[in-house]
This record gives structure tokens, sequence and C-alpha cells, in this order.
């Protein structure tokens, strides 16, 4: 059993089984990963230059995905959009979900009053509506990038929270809980060593779930005018922007669109493939 | 070859795993079952009878399928068969009793509106001739207020009526065939000898066949003709059940009946210690579920008063029906759930009654291993790391003086090194159970609480992991709590037992005096495990009035 299998069987030595809608959805979110690296290599022109004498430029040799409504490149303001799109929403989702997941699991281990009193707050603070509450902490502090994560994260703690403790409260009722609390372990370890290795899948699966709400919510604000600001442009700005090119059929409003809608369906694709772990090691 | 009401040729049943691997897990195998005839198939878990019994019905459980073969019921091949036609047969010619009857029945539902759903579905009678039926075949099950039980929800009868329950369901559609799919397991022995007093004698009136799935050889010969032991998917030996009782020819066979035999007790010899000072001191233990009430009082007391006293190196048994308290009773000793009155003396010294109240080393010494090793180990974690935490947490030992400690601990609940990597889901039934108990030696401990650690084990593993228990015994000279509802489990290792009911500690007899035991309790629960005698159900006289007043609340 402990002899790893040399068979031809793919993925095998792994032990996990991927299938290829997975697989696909990985590639795209890698490449938009490698953009928001390596943008300021990439880019054919800079970002604030006006490169075209017409507005909502068509599709040409030089301008691959034709021009905004300053005659800029679009193709270059989509990826240094990616920068903004991808950074903020995975600092925000990042601290939401190790906020939210970390008092989830304390809440369903300790339990009693402070379990009762997180609950109580956090589902006071997801009673807020999320653009609402976006608008009026921008309006008060102004957009900045650190404002808008530290906002985005506020606003996704408590989803993170519910469903971290939701599995969380399960796992506790089972005997090894019970074993690991009568040796006289303490509450760091309980969380750590005992319940987060049973939820870590469904946790992970949902903090993929969250970034892609975090884009939109992000597209939004930035749609609005309060997300990240000109000459900078995120890709719900980019869609702003030139969003006065729509009855012209411009490409300048269509591929950034195109460019949300790729990165948060392959998100979610993933998140549905997800490579399952094979359980049947033995050799053949 | 005809006349008999199954035929079962060559069948051969794959599955397929998650890695694509194709396993046979039935190979080959053949059997007939004639005309009102009861045929059990007996066998370990994983050895195929659950699956060879499903088939009757065409039916294989998610990802396996029937590869070769045929399965004749009344001539017609259940394997050639589309899905419509084979659910034209099933309710009405085979029928299915299965394992759990509480998951069997849909909980928002009366149960008379289950049990002639048979009836509707195959449009067989009239809605009110269905419930006639149905009302006489409660009767015939002897279940208590036939006229009335079916307007109540499953929730509102007891475990073994509910088992009875799904018999009438099965038998409502007049099968040739019944399927009893382990029906007694999840029961208590008092429980179990009505429901298999009622299955005898319905199967008999109505001349049904049944194949009858079980691992309990003495369940089996109550209830069988025939008995086909299985084994890792190929029929090992058929025989009429006395046949089988009494020639049994394979080795697996031998060893099934060997487990039943009560084994002499070998006693460690006295270890005289600090001048008769008990272990175990607990005195007039109450405790109990709920919020507290006016007068201090738990809500549910499910333990009231108990004392007892276990002397170091020796054993006690705590026995009774489930609901009686004892997993309770080993829960407030081990600190688990705080006893609301009385006190727990250990080694001299009055124990605080919440975990969080006592010291690390008393409840180091103090261990307790839980009936289920599937959720009583971690899944996420290896048997390694299993095994590491105690000796970290309790003995501060790392690096390599933890690693031969663990393979030390592997050596002594028999487990190959192997399993070191390997998570509990990669393990069987009996190997997660010695993981469990390992854990527990980890610790060092003097006094182990077992409950009902063999309850969920195969017999031929139980009575493995109770020799281990014995020896180790000996070598460790520990002490234990042991609780169980299987007598032959707790007369086999104990020098006291302590029998419960309804919270109470109606009885205290040692094995010796154990077969004439006092209280009527005591009396209907030991005349009610069954022996290996295929006579013994027939010949079992048993108070009635006791069995009303104990085994109905």
């Amino acid at each position: 059993m402990t002899t790893s299998t040399s068979s031809g069987r793919r993925g095998i030595r792994l032990g996990y089984r991927a299938n290829p809608v997975g697989i696909s959805a990985l590639g795209v979110i890698l490449l938009w990963a490698v953009v928001a690296l390596f943008a300021p290599h990439m880019i054919p022109h800079s970002v604030g230059e006006i490169v075209d004498t017409d507005y909502f430029g068509p599709v040409s040799r030089d301008l691959w995905l034709g021009s905004d409504y300053l005659g800029r490149d679009i193709f270059s303001r989509i990826l240094m959009g990616a920068r903004y799109t991808l950074g903020i929403s995975l600092a925000a989702v990042s601290i939401a979900c190790f906020s939210g997941v970390a008092l989830g699991m304390t809440a369903a281990v300790a339990g009693g009053w402070l379990d009762t009193m997180l609950s109580r707050f956090l589902d006071a603070l997801n009673s807020i509506p999320s653009k609402l509450f976006g608008l009026v902490v921008v309006a008060a502090v102004g957009s900045s990038i650190p404002a808008l994560i530290a906002t985005l994260s506020v606003i996704y703690t408590p989803g993170a929270y519910r469903f971290a403790r939701a599995l969380a409260v399960n796992v506790n009722t089972m005997d090894f809980m019970v074993v690991a609390r009568i040796r006289g372990e303490k509450l760091p370890y309980l969380i750590a060593s005992e319940i987060l290795p049973n939820i870590l899948g469904p946790v992970l699966a949902d903090l993929g779930l969250r970034f892609v709400f975090v884009v939109l919510l992000l597209s939004g604000l930035s749609f609005l005018g309060l997300g990240v600001q000109p000459p900078y442009a995120d890709w719900g700005a980019l869609v702003r922007e030139n969003i006065g090119g729509l009855p012209f059929a411009a490409p300048a409003v269509l591929f950034p669109s195109l460019a949300i809608a790729s990165l948060t369906i392959s998100v979610n694709l993933l998140i549905d493939n997800l490579p399952r772990r094979i359980r049947d090691r033995s050799p053949e | 070859m005809t006349g008999n009401l199954v035929e079962i040729r060559n069948l051969r049943v794959e599955a397929t795993t998650d890695s694509g691997r194709r396993l046979e897990i039935i190979k080959g195998v053949s059997l007939d079952i004639a005309e009102g005839e009861i045929v059990a198939l007996i066998g370990e878990s994983g050895s195929g009878k659950t699956t060879i019994a499903l088939t009757l019905m065409g039916y294989t459980r998610q990802g396996c399928r029937i590869t070769g073969g045929e399965v004749r019921v009344g001539g017609v091949d259940m394997v050639g068969l589309s899905e419509t036609e084979r659910a034209g047969i099933r309710g009405t010619t085979v029928a299915y009793v299965p394992q759990s009857a509480a998951a069997a029945f849909n909980p928002a539902i009366t149960i008379m509106d289950q049990v002639v759903e048979v009836a509707q579905i195959h449009k067989l009678m009239p809605a009110a001739q269905a419930r006639a039926k149905a009302i006489s075949l409660f009767r015939a099950l002897s279940l208590p207020e036939p006229e009335a039980i079916g307007d109540r929800y499953p929730h509102q009868v007891s475990g073994g009526q509910l088992q009875r329950l799904a018999a009438a369901m099965a038998l409502i559609g007049q099968p040739k065939i019944v399927i009893f799919d382990e029906p007694t397991t999840a029961l208590d022995v008092t429980t179990q000898v009505e429901v298999l007093r009622a299955f005898k004698t319905v199967t008999r009136q109505h001349n049904i066949a049944g194949i009858y799935v079980s691992h309990d050889l003495a369940v089996v010969a109550q209830i069988a003709d025939r008995i086909v032991v299985l084994k890792d998917g190929e029929i090992r030996e058929t025989g009429t059940t006395s046949e089988i009782l009494e020639h049994a020819r394979h080795p697996y066979t031998q060893e099934l009946l060997a487990a039943f035999r009560p084994k002499a007790q070998e006693r460690v010899p006295e270890i005289e210690t600090t001048a008769n000072l008990p272990l175990l001191m607990v005195d007039q233990l109450t405790v109990g579920y709920g919020s507290r009430l006016r007068n201090g009082e738990p809500l549910v007391s499910a333990v009231q008063s108990v004392s007892l006293r276990l002397d170091r190196g020796r054993n006690l048994g705590v026995i009774g029906e489930s609901g009686c308290g004892k997993s309770t009773l080993a829960r407030a000793i081990a600190g688990i759930l705080p006893a609301h009155a009385g006190g727990i003396t250990f080694n001299g010294r009055e124990l605080g009654k919440a975990g969080r109240s006592r010291t690390r080393n008393e409840l180091r010494q103090i261990q307790i291993v839980f009936q289920h090793a599937d959720t009583a180990l971690n899944p996420a974690k290896s048997v390694e790391d299993i095994l590491g935490r105690p000796l970290t947490f309790y003995h501060g030992t790392r690096g390599k003086a933890r690693d031969a400690r663990i393979s030390e601990l592997l050596d002594l609940v028999r487990l190959p090194k192997s399993v070191r990597q390997r998570r509990p889901g990669e393990l069987s039934g009996g190997q997660k159970q010695r993981v469990n108990f390992a854990r527990a030696l980890a610790a060092e401990p003097t006094l182990i609480l077992c409950d009902e650690i063999t309850s969920a084990l195969d017999t031929v593993v139980a009575a493995a992991v109770i020799e281990l228990l014995k020896e180790l015994q000996r070598e460790l000279g520990l002490s234990y709590i042991f609780i169980s509802h299987d007598l032959s489990v707790v007369e086999a290792i104990c020098d006291e037992i302590i029998v419960m009911y309804r919270g109470q500690k109606v009885e205290e007899i040692t094995p010796v005096r154990s077969k004439v035991p006092e209280h009527p309790y005591t009396r209907l629960l030991f005349s009610s495990v069954p022996k290996l005698d295929p006579t013994w159900l027939d010949g079992l006289q048993q108070d009635p009035e006791q069995v009303r007043t104990y085994c109905h609340h």
C-alpha cells in the first residue's frame, strides 16, 4: 500500500483527479494572474497616453482592442486594470475569509456567550446592504486602495463567518473533539489542528466564490465612480468610462466586460470542478 | 433445475473505484432458494452479503454493476430486465427490509400511509382493503395497538416496533421472497428476541421465502433453514443450519463459531497494592441533561445515584439496554459531562466533576475509548499524528523518541508499521478501533473506560479485540470499565458486572454468579442473548409480564 503506483493512470501519482473544465478554468485564472504581475512589461502603450485621433476606435492592427473615449489604448488599460481588480479583490477576500473563518471556528468551539455575541454582531453587519455600506464608507473617508480593501473585507467577513461556523459546529460534535477536549487541549489547538483540516476543502471553495463576489462588488463600486480613481482604472471603472460607447458597439466597453466575465466564470468553474482526492490508492 | 424460487448462477458484480480501477466484489456466486425457505448469508463486513441480496431486486449500489451470471426470481432473470420491468417486480415479488428502519421511514408521513404505499404504487388493492391488510399484518407481527399504531409517526414508536413495521411494509405486497438486511443488528437483545419471533411467525404463516443477511451466527441459527458462509465475495460453505453449526468445515466458519464459545477466564494474579485502596470509587453519582430546574436538579436525569468501586488491575462491566444511562455514567467519570451530584474518588483523591477542573495528570490517568472509531479519530489526520499528539501533550516526547514510541504503540495493538502514514478512512473497522485504543494507551493511563468498543465490529474481529485487551492488561496492569449491551463480551473480560436499568443500578454480580441473577430485569436480559442452538428461540420461555414491563416504555 505504501509503494507509490507507477501505472499510467493520470493524476494518480498526486492522488488527485482533475477534469478538463477545471483545468481550463485554472488556465484562464493563471493567465490573468500572470498579466496582473507583469502588466507594466507587457503593455504596448502607456496607460494615460492618447494614441488614437478618433475616440471609441475599432479593433485595428495597432490598437488590438480599439481605443477608449479619449483615444487611449484599451488593451493596455485592461492589462493594467487586471492589477487593481485582482490585487484589491485578492487582498480583501483573504482578509475577509481569514478573519471570518478564524472567528467562526472560535465561536463554534467556545460556544456560550462568545458565540452568541459574535453571531449577533456579525448578523447585524450582514444586514447592511453591501453596496450602500461601500458608498457610505467611500463617501466618508474617500476612495483609496487601502480603504477599498478594508471596506470590501468588512462586507464579506460575516458571510465567511457564518459558513465556517456552520461547518465547524458539525465537526465540533464529533467524538474526536470530545477526546481532544478531555485530553485537556486548549482552544488554539482545537481550532487549528482538529477542526481546520476537516473544513479546509469547503472553506477554500467558499473563498473562491467570495472572490467572485468581491470582484463584482469592486467593479460595481468603480462603475459608480467610487472605486479606483483616474487616471488608473480597474475593469469596472473601464466599463463605466466607456459606457457612452455602448450605442456605437465600441470594443472599449465590450472587452472590459468580457475580462470581468472571463475571470469570475473561470473562478466559479474551477470551484465546481476542484480536483478530487482519490481515496483508492492501492496498487493494481 | 426447476422448482426453486430463486436461482442465482455464477453471479459477478464489479465495482469501479474513484481512481477508475475495477474491482470484482462478487466472484461467481451460485445460490438456490426454494419456496418458503429462509437462507442466511453470513460473513464479515465487506464480504458481499448485502450486494448479493440486493441483486435479487436487480439492484446494485452506486458504482457497482452486475457483469455476469443470472439472477432468476420466479423464473425471470432480473439482470436482463429494464428498469421499468424491475420496478414492477420490486415490492410485489421481492421485498426488502433494511437494517435501519429509522432511516427508511419518512419522518413526516404517518406509518400507515407509508406501509400501504406499496399497494398503491402497484395498484394491488383498494385503499380500504390495503389498510385492513396492514392492520392484520401489524397483528401478526405482534405490534401493540394494531388498529391505532398506523396513525402514529415514525418517531412515536420504538426501534424494535419500527423494525417490525418495516417488515409489514415489505409484506403488504405479498412478496414471494423478502430480503432481511441485518434487521436486528441495531436492536437491544431483549427487543431482538421479539422481532425475530415476529419475523419467524409471519414468514412461516405466509410461506414466504427469505434471504437473511447477518454477521451474527446465533441470530441466524434461530431463523434460517440454510446458511451460506461468504468471504471476499465467494461462497466458502453452504449447508443446513445444523450442519454448519455442528460440522463446519471451512476455517472461516470455524473461526466464526469459535468467537461464540465462552473462553475460560484467565485472571491476572491479584496485585496487592497500597493496602486495598480502591482505584476508583463512585459515590451516589447523579448525572443529567438539559437546563437546571429550580431545585438544582437537571431536566432529565440519565444516571440516578449510582455507586461503584473498582480495584486496581480489575475490570468492571456495565450492561443494560440502550438509553439506560451506561454511557452517560462513563462520560461523567471521564469528566466529559459534569455530574450533578455525588463524588468520584480516583486513587484516593477526589476528582473535579468537570474535565476542566482536573489537572493534566488526572486527565491522563483516565482515558475513554468510544464506540465509533470512525468519529473518534480525526479523518483529516494520519495515524502517526493521532498517536503522536497525546505523547507530546502529556509526556513532552518529541522527534526520534516520539517516532520510536509510536512504533511501540502500533506493535502493542498488533498493527503493521505501514499504517503510520495512513488516515483513518483508509483503515478497516478493526484497525481503526485498534488505533483508537492505541491513542488511549499513549497517555499511559491506569484506567480505560471502554464505551461499547466492540459493538460496531464483526464477531471475529470483536473477539480479537477482546483478546488484545486481556493481553494488554497482563502486560501493562491496566484496569477497564467495560460498557456494553453484549453480555458475552462483558462476561469474557470482567470481574464484576453492574446491571443498569433506566438510570439505576439494579444489580451487581460476578460472572460466576451471573448464571443465577436475581433481579427480574437481569434475568430477562440474560435469557435474551441468542444461543447457537437452533431450537433456542422456539424453546425460550419468558414471562410476558416482564417483557411488557421492561421492553416498552
